[in-house]
C-alpha cells in the first residue's frame, strides 16, 4: 500500500477510517464506571491538602504547625525546606528561545511566596477533610511585599523585582521580522491600527488535577496514578526531580476527565505530593478542589497586542506590525515554558494571508499572578483575534466587504508548498476552498438583508468572520530542540492474541476526546478485523511504547500513523504465517473481518483464531524457520515539516442588546481542513467543543484580579464558563487536504474551534455596533465593556 | 472544600425542631434544601456545630388558599412552587420567578423559606415577597411572630429572624382582579444570579394606576423598594412617558455596589432598563387582558 488511504475506495467490511464509529469507552464513562485517580484507593493511603498564600507576594517569616499537628488524624506537616531534602528545583527555559530566563522553582517555596494561591505548606492526614482541618490551623507569618500585578509596568524602573537574581522581570523577548515593514507602511494606501486585549482565563476540566503517588521503600519503585496528558514526560520529570532512575518510576493514567492542555504541565503541588510519598513511604493522594484550582491550574492568554496593518489601493495587505505583551506569573512553567504562547503569537499572526512585510515582537514578563502556560489552541486565539480584527478594520477603511477583502488576500490554494512571512512552512492549505464552502453554508446575502431589516427595527445584529491556521503534529522543533525531554515521536504496538482479537498499546493518551476510539478504528482497518475485536491500551508508561502523549493536536496525526503502520505490519506478519499454512503466496491472501481470505475471491480460507491457535499452541507444525511475529511495533515522527498546519474559517451571527450589553449568539459556522478525517463525528464534536471554549474566552471566562494581585474568582459562580442554554447551533463543514508526510494523511482537529471563535465573535459584535460608531477590542466582551463602548456607562478606573 | 465536622440531627416535627435548637444552641443552623448552606460549609465560610434538618417536617410543606390568602410552607421547594395552580392563579409573580432561580437541580432541593432566611440580595424570592407585601411567620420558643416582608430583610444575609426562631410560613394576599405582576432580571447566563432585577406589582386600569410596588434585587444589600418611582405611577395611566419618568426616578433610589460583572454605574443603568422592561411588560399584559375581557 503506497497511496494515502482513500475511504471511498475501501468500502469493505473493516473500512473504518472516515466513518463515525462510536467510541469504545463511552458506555463505561456514561455509566460512571470510569477509573479516575480519585477512584483509586490503596492500602495505607493518606491525603494531602495545602496551605495557600493569601498574598500576591510575601516573605514567609515563620510557619507554626503545632496546632495543626494536634488535630486528630493529622499525620505530618511539610514545608518547602522539608521537601527540598528529597526534591530538586526546576528551571523552565528552552535553549532555542534565545535569552529566555526564569528562576528555580521548588515544590513548596523556601523563602517567598510569589502568587495568591501558591501552595506554601502541606498537611497530610487520614482524610482530605482532616487535612483541611489541619490546614486551617497552620499559622504562617507572612510579611507582605509589593506585588507586580500590572504587566504594563512590570519592566518599568521602580517596579519590584520578583527574582532579583534575574536582574529584571523580563522572561523572554523576540522579534520575528521579514521584508521591509517601514517601507511598506510608508508606501501604504491606508493604515489601520488597534490595541487588543485577550483576557486571562483558564481551562476548567470536569476532573480536577489529581495525583496519587505510591513509593515503595522495599522495592525502591515509585508508581504514580496521575491525571495527565503526558505520562512518559511525567515519568522523566518525577525521576529527575526526586533523583531516581527513570526505570524505577511508573506513571499510570486510566481515565482522564478532560485536559485542554491544563494537564500537561509540572505543578509544584503535584511534585510535592510525590516527594511526600517518598518521604513517608505511604501512598499520598492529592485531588485539587475547585477553589484551589482557580489559583493553581495554569492560566493563559493574558495578552495586550498593538497591531498595525498596511494595505495598498487595490486592497492588498502589504505589511503587518504587531507588539505583543504578556504577563506569565512569577515562574515560567516547566518543562514547556511560558514563553511558547507569546512565541506562537508572533509565528501565527497574518498566517492565512499573502503578504510580504512582517514585524512582530513579543515581550514576556514576570508578575505576581498565577503562572500561565499552554492551554488549548496555544497563542492561536490571540493571533487570530489580532489578524482578523485588523483585516476587518482594513476592509472597513477601504469600504470593502470583509469577504471580498479576505478573498483578495488569502493564500491561493495552488500556491503550496510555501513559507509565511512569519517563517511557517505550509505543505498544503485550502483557504479559498474553505471560504467557498462557508459561503455555501451561510447564505451571506440573506444574512446581510436580515441585518438591514433588523436595524430598521432598532435590533443590532452582526456577522463576523475569522480565517485561521492551526499548528498540529509538532516535530522536535517545538520543544525537543530546546532541550526539553518531550517526545515528538510516538509509537504503537499491535498484537494478535490467541483468540484472534487484537490489542493496540499506544503512547498517545485519552482524556475524553476519543483517542482510543480512533486508534481502534485505524488498527481494526489496518489488521482487517471488526472494531469490536480491538482493545486499546493507553496511559501506562510500563505497558505502552514511549511517546509524547496527547497535546498540540498530535494524537491522530502522529499516534494514528504509528498505529496504522503497526497494524499493517501485524497484518503482513499474520499473512506470512497464513501463506505457509495455506501453501499460498501471501500476496494472494488478505485478512477481512477476522478471517484469512483469498484476496481475489474473498472466499474464507480460515479464521484468524485458527492461525493464532497454531502459532501459540502448535508452533511445532509450522516450518522451523518461519517468523511468527504476531506483535509489531512502529513509531512515527514527522520529518519534512516542523508542523502540519491546518486551516479553516469561522463565521458568527449574533445580536447585541444595546440597552443591556448582552450578546445573543444566533448561529456559528466552521469550515476546517484537518486533512484525513478518521471519525467525522469526533472531529465535528472537537470543533464544536473548541468553538464553545472560544466563546467562553470571548464572552464569559475571566480570571479577574484586583489591582493588588488578588485573584477575585473562586467558584463557578464567579468564573463563568459557557453553558448549553447560551450556545448557538454550530454547523461544521470540511475540506480534506491530507498531509503527504504520512500514509494516514491526518492532521490535528482539536484546537481549530478555539483558535477562530473569539475573533469571529469580536468581528460580529463590531459589525453589529458599526452604525452606532462603537467598537470593542478587549476580551471578554462583557455587558459592561459593550455598554462602555456605547457610551452608556463610564469606563472603570 | 470539605466542611468541618458538625453534628447532624433531623427534626421530625416543628416542636422537635425547636427542642433540638434549644439543645444545640446558637451555633446550630437550620438545614432546609442546603443549596446555599452546604456550599458555605464547603468553603468554610460558616462553621456551625450542628445542622438541624427541617426538610422532613410535613407541616412546613404545601400551599393552601383560604379567604383570599395564599399560605406557603417555608419548606416548599422552588419546583413545587412553580407547578402549583394556586400560585399560578393567585400569585403569578412567584410562578414567573421560579424558572429564573438557578438551575433545575437546585430548584428541586432549594426551598422558599431557605431562600428568604438566607437573604441573598441578588435572589428573586425576597424581592417578590417585598413587592407582594407578604407576611413572614416565624416560630420560636415564645410562640409565633408575624413579620412584614419589608421589615424582614436587614442586609446581606441578615434578617429579622432571631437565633432561636424558625421561618415557617409565608402568607400573601391573592392578586386582585385589576392587578398585574411581573419580574424582569438580567443575567450573563441563564440560571446565574442577576446583575439587576425588579419585581413589579401594579393595580389599576387603562385610565389610572391605583397601586404600584417596584422592588429591585441585586442592586443593594437587600431588596430595595423604589417607592418614589412607584408613587409617580399612581394616579395616572401607564404609558411610555410614565415608564421613562419612573425609570429615571428609580436611579436616585438605589446605591448599588459594583461586582465582577460591572461597576455601580452599570448596575444603575441596568436598573433603569429592567424597570422599563417590567413596566412595558405590564402594559402589554394589561392590554391583552383588556382585549380578552372585551372579547
Amino acid at each position: 500500500m503506497s497511496a494515502i488511504i482513500d475511504p471511498a475506495a475501501l468500502d469493505r467490511p473493516n473500512s473504518y477510517i472516515g466513518k463515525s464509529v462510536p467510541r469504545p469507552n463511552l458506555p463505561k464513562l456514561v455509566e460512571g464506571r470510569g477509573q479516575y485517580v480519585d477512584d483509586v484507593v490503596l492500602p495505607r493511603m493518606v491525603h494531602v491538602a495545602f496551605v495557600r498564600c493569601p498574598h500576591a507576594h510575601a516573605l514567609i517569616k515563620r510557619i507554626d504547625a503545632k496546632d495543626a499537628l494536634a488535630v486528630p488524624g493529622v499525620l505530618r506537616v511539610f514545608t518547602g525546606q522539608d521537601l527540598a531534602v528529597v526534591c530538586d528545583p526546576w528551571v523552565a527555559v528552552l535553549v532555542h528561545l534565545a535569552g529566555m530566563k526564569s528562576a528555580p522553582q521548588y515544590p513548596l517555596p523556601l523563602v517567598r511566596a510569589t502568587w495568591h494561591g501558591e501552595a506554601v505548606v502541606a498537611v497530610v492526614a487520614d482524610t482530605r477533610a482532616l487535612a483541611e482541618d489541619g490546614v486551617s490551623r497552620v499559622l504562617v507569618d507572612y510579611d507582605p511585599l509589593p506585588a507586580v500585578a500590572d504587566m504594563e509596568t512590570a519592566l518599568a524602573p521602580g517596579t519590584p523585582l520578583i527574582h532579583p537574581e534575574l536582574g529584571d522581570n523580563l522572561c523572554f523577548q523576540r522579534i520575528n521580522e521579514s521584508g521591509d515593514v517601514a517601507a511598506a507602511f510608508k508606501a501604504a494606501h491606508k493604515i489601520v491600527e488597534a490595541t487588543f486585549h485577550t483576557g486571562r482565563h483558564t481551562g476548567v476540566t470536569l476532573e480536577p488535577r489529581s495525583i496519587l503517588a505510591d513509593y515503595n521503600k522495599g522495592s525502591g519503585k515509585l508508581v504514580v496514578h496521575h491525571s495527565t496528558q503526558a505520562p512518559h514526560m511525567m515519568q522523566g520529570v518525577f525521576a529527575k526531580q526526586l533523583r531516581m532512575a527513570e526505570g524505577d518510576v511508573r506513571v499510570i493514567c486510566v481515565d482522564v476527565g478532560g485536559s485542554f492542555g491544563i494537564k500537561v504541565h509540572v505543578y509544584p503541588d503535584e511534585v510535592a505530593t510525590v516527594a511526600i510519598a517518598k518521604l513517608m513511604g505511604r501512598p499520598v493522594k492529592f485531588i485539587a478542589d475547585r477553589l484551589e484550582s482557580f489559583g493553581s491550574d495554569i492560566h493563559a492568554r493574558d495578552h495586550r497586542i498593538h497591531g498595525k496593518m498596511a494595505v495598498d489601493a487595490e486592497g492588498r495587505i502589504t505589511a503587518i506590525d504587531i507588539d505583543d505583551l504578556t504577563g506569565i506569573g512569577p515562574y515560567s512553567v516547566y518543562p514547556r515554558t511560558s514563553a511558547i504562547e507569546g512565541n506562537q503569537v508572533i509565528n501565527l499572526v497574518g498566517g492565512p494571508y499573502d503578504f510580504a512585510n512582517y514585524r512582530a515582537k513579543t515581550t514576556v514578563v514576570l508578575q505576581n499572578k498565577t503562572p500561565t502556560c499552554q492551554y488549548r489552541a496555544v497563542g492561536h486565539p490571540i493571533a487570530v483575534t489580532v489578524t482578523e480584527g485588523l483585516v476587518d478594520l482594513a476592509a472597513e477603511a477601504l469600504g470593502m466587504d470583509p469577504i471580498t477583502f479576505r478573498l483578495k488576500n488569502l493564500m491561493r490554494d495552488d500556491s503550496y508548498p510555501r513559507t509565511s512571512p512569519a517563517g511557517m512552512k505550509f505543505e498544503g492549505l485550502s483557504h479559498i476552498k474553505s471560504l467557498g464552502r462557508l459561503m455555501d453554508m451561510i447564505d451571506y446575502p440573506a444574512l446581510r438583508a436580515e441585518q438591514d431589516a433588523a436595524r430598521a427595527k432598532g435590533i443590532y445584529r452582526g456577522i463576523g468572520f475569522a480565517a485561521f491556521i492551526e499548528l498540529t503534529n509538532p516535530s522536535p522543533f517545538m520543544y525537543g530542540i530546546g532541550g526539553a525531554r518531550i517526545s515528538a515521536q510516538d509509537g504503537c504496538s499491535v498484537r494478535i492474541d490467541p483468540d484472534g482479537s487484537v490489542v493496540a498499546a499506544t503512547g498517545v493518551t485519552e482524556q475524553g476526546q476519543g483517542t482510543e476510539g480512533i486508534i481502534r478504528q485505524i488498527v481494526a482497518e489496518a489488521v482487517g478485523v471488526a472494531v469490536g475485536a480491538v482493545r486499546v491500551i493507553t496511559g501506562d508508561t510500563q505497558n505502552t511504547p514511549y511517546g509524547g502523549g496527547t497535546w498540540a493536536c498530535r494524537g491522530a496525526g502522529i499516534g494514528g500513523e504509528a498505529a496504522l503502520q503497526a497494524g499493517l505490519a501485524t497484518r503482513a506478519a499474520a499473512l506470512e504465517v497464513a501463506s505457509a499454512m495455506l501453501q499460498a503466496h501471501a500476496d494472494t491472501l488478505d485478512i477481512v473481518d477476522g478471517n484469512i481470505v483469498d484476496r481475489a475471491t474473498a472466499i474464507i480460507r480460515m479464521p484468524l483464531s485458527e492461525l493464532t491457535r497454531i502459532v501459540y499452541f502448535r508452533g511445532d507444525t509450522l516450518p522451523p524457520g518461519l517468523p511468527r511475529e504476531l506483535m509489531q511495533t512502529r513509531h512515527f515522527i514527522t520529518k519534512e515539516y516542523p508542523f502540519a498546519f491546518t486551516n479553516g474559517i469561522q463565521a458568527c451571527w449574533l445580536e447585541v442588546d444595546v440597552e443591556t450589553g448582552l450578546i445573543k449568539l444566533l448561529k456559528h459556522w466552521v469550515v476546517e481542513d484537518c486533512g484525513r478525517i478518521i471519525n467525522p463525528l469526533l472531529v465535528d464534536e472537537q470543533v464544536r467543543g473548541g468553538v464553545v471554549q472560544g466563546i467562553g474566552g470571548a464572552l464569559y471566562e475571566h480570571c479577574a484580579y484586583s489591582p493588588e494581585g488578588q485573584l477575585l474568582v473562586g467558584s463557578m459562580a464567579d468564573y463563568l464558563v459557557p453553558m448549553a442554554a447560551e450556545m448557538p447551533d454550530i454547523e461544521v463543514g470540511h475540506i480534506e487536504t491530507p498531509t503527504r508526510e504520512s500514509l494516514l494523511g491526518a492532521k490535528g482537529a482539536g484546537e481549530a474551534g478555539t483558535a477562530g471563535a473569539p475573533a469571529a465573535i469580536m468581528n460580529a459584535i463590531n459589525d453589529a455596533l458599526r452604525p452606532l460608531d462603537a467598537q470593542v477590542l478587549a476580551q471578554p466582551f462583557s455587558p459592561e465593556r459593550i455598554l462602555q463602548a456605547l457610551g452608556k456607562v463610564p469606563m472603570r478606573g | 472544600m470539605k466542611a468541618p465536622d458538625f453534628i447532624y440531627c433531623r427534626a421530625e416535627s416543628l416542636a422537635d425542631a425547636l427542642r433540638l435548637k434549644a439543645e444545640h444552641g446558637d451555633q446550630a443552623r437550620w438545614l432546609a434544601g442546603g443549596q446555599s448552606l452546604l456550599a458555605a460549609l464547603a468553603f468554610r465560610l460558616s462553621e456551625p456545630t450542628a445542622l438541624i434538618d427541617i426538610s422532613r417536617i410535613d407541616a412546613l410543606r404545601g400551599i393552601t388558599f383560604d379567604a383570599g390568602v395564599v399560605r406557603i410552607g417555608a419548606g416548599t421547594t422552588h419546583t413545587a412552587l412553580g407547578v402549583s395552580d394556586i400560585i399560578r392563579r393567585h400569585v403569578p409573580l412567584l410562578a414567573e420567578a421560579v424558572p429564573l432561580i438557578a438551575h433545575a437541580a437546585i430548584r428541586n432541593r432549594g426551598t422558599i423559606g431557605g431562600s428568604l432566611a438566607f437573604a441573598d440580595p441578588a435572589a428573586e424570592l425576597p424581592a417578590c415577597c417585598v413587592a407582594l407585601e407578604a407576611t413572614l411567620i416565624a416560630v420560636g420558643p415564645k410562640g409565633e411572630r408575624r413579620i412584614a416582608a419589608n421589615a424582614f430583610f436587614e442586609g446581606v444575609y441578615a434578617t429579622a429572624l432571631r437565633d432561636d426562631e424558625l421561618l415557617t410560613w409565608i402568607e400573601i394576599v391573592a392578586a386582585q382582579a385589576d392587578e398585574q405582576q411581573t419580574l424582569v432580571e438580567l443575567t450573563r447566563r441563564s440560571g446565574d444570579y442577576a446583575m439587576a432585577g425588579v419585581a413589579a406589582v401594579l393595580r389599576g386600569d387603562a385610565a389610572e394606576i391605583t397601586h404600584a410596588r417596584l422592588v429591585f434585587f441585586a442592586l443593594g444589600d437587600r431588596p430595595v423598594a423604589a417607592a418614589k418611582a412607584a408613587a409617580l405611577l399612581v394616579g395616572k395611566p401607564l404609558d411610555e412617558a410614565q415608564v421613562a419618568l419612573a425609570a429615571t426616578a428609580s436611579a436616585q433610589e438605589i446605591d448599588p455596589a459594583g461586582d465582577l460583572n460591572g461597576g455601580p454605574e452599570m448596575k444603575t443603568h441596568l436598573a433603569q432598563v429592567v424597570l422599563s422592561r417590567a413596566l412595558r411588560q405590564i402594559m402589554t399584559q394589561a392590554k391583552a387582558k383588556a382585549e380578552r375581557t372585551a372579547a
